[in-house]
């Protein structure tokens, strides 16, 4: 019998590069990334929690870093990822009760996304910087 | 995996035929929605949480924690997100992950982290809440 290969070559079927890049696929993309970047800020989030429920001295240095120049920036990045992952939520809670289901209709929706999350985010932050004392 | 087992014409579709469903189909598709749901519910509550405390010292900090209010929605998410995440991340491995060995391995640790994330905030909103 003559030898055959266990995963014979076959032409792959065109991928990410052969596209040109439109914003329903830049959301689609982004919901992944930015479900990926939650997994790893919830970390962030516990350790958090672990220093409030250890004691003051604890916690004062957790809000330190948070409160410093690249914790302000992880923090920042992290509020958007959760605010846009969210708004894609809602996007895919539309098409699951099957709303939404044309293309001009994904057009809308993944600019909304974008533009919503940072329009929130921004929102989010001004309101947070107020109360913080820093603006 | 594949179509056809050596010594056998059957196909793989044609073998499990009529053995009924595996039963576990949607799961994870409902888990996901469920968690989500309540994430989304729970992620303005923390973001109400986080600017709240904003600036405010450890003693501020400690009386918002005391209250169950507080306490209860946190824990919630403190379940829903970690298991949510869990779902997502598996589904990404389950992607871009060839090597069957690298694969259970990472489906494992991510099950790992998950269980990390959500006992070490719960077991500190319980601690905060608690007192002492």
């Amino acid at each position: 019998m003559a030898k055959t290969e266990a995963r014979p070559s076959r032409p792959l079927s065109p991928h990410l590069t052969i596209f040109r890049p439109y914003v329903n696929m830049m959301v689609s993309i982004l919901h992944r990334i930015t479900g990926s970047i939650n997994y790893a800020g919830s970390l962030l989030l516990a350790v958090w929690l672990a220093a409030a429920a250890t004691g003051p001295d604890s916690f004062n240095l957790a809000n330190a870093l948070f409160a410093s120049p690249p914790g302000l920036v992880v923090l920042f990045g992290f509020s958007w990822s959760l605010i846009h992952h969210g708004l894609g939520g809602i996007r895919h809670f539309m098409w699951d009760m099957g709303l939404g289901l044309t293309v001009p209709a994904f057009r809308f929706l993944s600019w909304a996304t974008i533009l919503g999350s940072l329009l929130i985010t921004g929102i989010v932050w001004a309101i947070g910087l107020i109360k913080w004392g820093a603006l | 995996m594949g179509g056809l087992v050596m010594g056998s014409y059957s196909t793989s579709l044609s073998r499990v035929r009529g053995l009924g469903s595996s039963r576990g189909g949607t799961d994870h598709f409902w888990q996901q929605r469920l968690t989500a749901v309540a994430t989304l519910i729970l992620l303005t509550f923390l973001i109400y949480t986080v600017i709240r405390l904003a600036g405010e010292p450890y003693e501020v900090m400690r009386a918002y924690f005391a209250s169950p209010l507080v306490t209860v929605p946190a824990i919630m998410l403190a379940i829903s997100a970690p298991f949510h995440m869990r779902i997502g991340m598996q589904v990404i491995i389950e992607d871009y992950v060839q090597s069957k060995g690298l694969k259970l391995a990472l489906v494992m640790l991510n099950t790992f982290f998950a269980l990390l994330v959500a006992l070490t905030s719960i077991v500190s909103l319980i601690k905060l809440s608690l007192g002492a």
